[in-house]
């Protein structure tokens, strides 16, 4: 069933043509990812599907419904863990629910124990690592009310080992939790090992240069990323997209 | 307090030389009293007269404590009034930046003038010095909130009420109480200045009527006085930060730790 259609889209700013004929959609329970080289308005397009911009032209279905222009139906986690600094973990990982209305205590500190966060959940954001804080970030968007889940380049600030880790903690949350997630990324190994289909954006203007089903089983493993199959596909994508870049 | 006296100990120090040097230099030179008053000749009209003055001292402490809290007041309602509303902002904030261009020295006697001697001349004095440091770094707080936080809570459906109390409020705090800061001592300068031109007791007449009497000791009692309210005024709002803006206190012990 199709949870998040993307009919069309233009976007320009000015003279500057950002979005050229966007359009995809995305299976409910679905993970996708979005590829593009920096500046190709990989953010632009989560601004506009998050209704916080308003596309040039074009429509953003969310179940059917129209949400161009009209925040409040996706739950976004941008590239900084952007916890509330003056709120403990608890506090902020109830801030979408808190947003929208009741607050479920129990829920979020079984979330927040599951998450390998016990004992952290009145510590504030200045006192957990890199991976926790994105970790409770990714919580507060699972206990938000909102079924689809936009991650903006969560994992680009940690480092190699951490972010496979948190790749893998990611994969199982998800599995066990069942939301739609568009992920973007420009990192093609990252794309390739979480999600079912990953869409490849050009250069400025950004349109869609192709899509790639990821055909692997699931549940993934760290495994995965070295056997031959993988780097396989990672070539065809690596040479799809070097093509735009030059 | 071990904290306080290795960090404190060089300005003590420099204190201590300070008035040393004041005391011997009247001795040395042989300074009348009437000219310059060794500090230990302060020190003592302080104590043996503080039942003939400290009815000026309370007087004032009422003043800047009712000045200061009015005028705090309407700096945190100009600052959100302005903040909320942008036709405010863009008409208004000419005319704050112009009202502290007002010499408060030529304002004051025409305020006495309409308004007599009682408090309120003084209240509305104290208030204008007092609101704009608070109102100008709590707007700036307000607009410095972190931009993904704020497309954070847009994309989840915030609305404008929410995001300024969730967002907002809580990061203009530390802006908040830098302003406070400044407007403390401010406000013990406004409440010294407007009692200066016209009131029945406080400490601004205690000096006039000290200088018109050639009493220099008892104007650098006077002085001695309003540097310590203003200190402990500080001080007070120091305390307070600490309290209300724990995190920021614990992430700037953190960045200590690691050199």
């Amino acid at each position: 069933m199709t949870h998040l259609d993307v009919k069309h889209i233009q976007q320009s700013f000015g003279d500057q043509h950002v979005l050229d004929d966007i359009q995809f959609s995305v299976d409910e329970g679905e993970f996708v990812s979005i590829l593009g080289p920096s500046g190709s308005g990989k953010s632009t397009l989560f601004r506009l599907i998050g209704g916080i911009e308003t596309p040039t032209s074009g429509d953003i279905h969310l179940n059917g419904r129209s949400i161009t222009g009209k925040p409040g139906s996706v739950s976004y986690t941008p590239q900084s863990p952007s916890l509330f600094p003056w709120r403990t973990v608890l506090e902020n990982v109830l801030l979408g629910q808190e947003i929208q209305g009741e607050k479920d205590y129990d829920k979020a500190l079984d979330m927040i124990e599951r998450a390998g966060l016990a004992s952290y959940e009145h510590a504030y954001p200045h006192e957990l690592s890199g991976g926790m804080k994105q970790r409770a970030s990714f919580i507060r968007s699972i206990l938000s009310p909102q079924s689809l889940i936009l991650l903006d380049e969560p994992f680009s600030a940690l480092d190699e080992f951490t972010r496979i880790d948190m790749q893998q903690w990611l994969l199982s949350m998800w599995e066990n939790h069942k939301r739609t997630i568009v992920f973007v990324t420009h990192n093609i190994e990252e794309a390739m090992f979480l999600s079912d289909r990953v869409i490849i954006l050009s250069h400025r203007p950004a349109t869609i240069q192709s899509t790639f089903d990821i055909p692997f089983s699931r549940p993934r493993h760290e495994d995965l990323l070295l056997s031959q199959d993988f780097l396989t596909l990672k070539k065809d994508i690596y040479h799809d997209m070097r093509q735009s870049h030059t | 307090m071990r904290n306080l006296i290795i960090q404190g100990w060089r300005p003590a120090l420099v204190l201590i030389v300070l008035f040393a040097g004041w005391e011997l230099s009247t001795v040395v030179f042989n300074i009348e009293k009437w000219f310059l008053p060794p500090p230990s000749d302060i020190i003592t009209v302080g104590v043996t007269e503080w039942t003939d003055y400290n009815q000026h001292v309370f007087a004032t402490l009422k003043l800047i404590v009712i000045g200061f809290v009015i005028g705090s007041a309407s700096g945190v309602g100009i600052a959100i009034a302005l903040h909320l509303v942008p036709f405010l902002r863009q008409s208004m904030y000419p005319l704050i930046i112009l009202s502290q261009n007002i010499p408060i020295i030529v304002l004051a006697p025409l305020l006495v003038g309409w308004f007599g001697f009682g408090m309120f001349p003084k209240l509305i004095v104290i208030t204008l010095v007092c609101f704009f440091p608070i109102a100008i770094s709590l707007l700036s707080g307000f607009q410095q909130a972190d931009r993904d936080l704020s497309h954070y809570m847009q994309m989840a459906g915030a609305t404008k009420r929410q995001i300024f109390r969730k967002l907002e409020w809580p990061n203009a705090l530390p802006s908040l109480f830098s302003g406070l800061k400044i407007s403390a001592t401010y406000s013990v300068m406004g409440a010294v200045i407007s009692e200066w031109l016209g009131a029945n007791n406080g400490l601004g007449v205690y000096m006039t009527l000290a200088s018109s009497s050639f009493r220099p000791d008892r104007i650098f009692v006077a002085i001695f006085i309003i540097v310590a309210i203003s200190l402990l005024f500080f001080l007070l709002i120091v305390w307070l930060e600490k309290r209300v803006i724990h995190w920021q206190t614990a992430e700037k012990r953190d960045s200590h730790d690691t050199p």
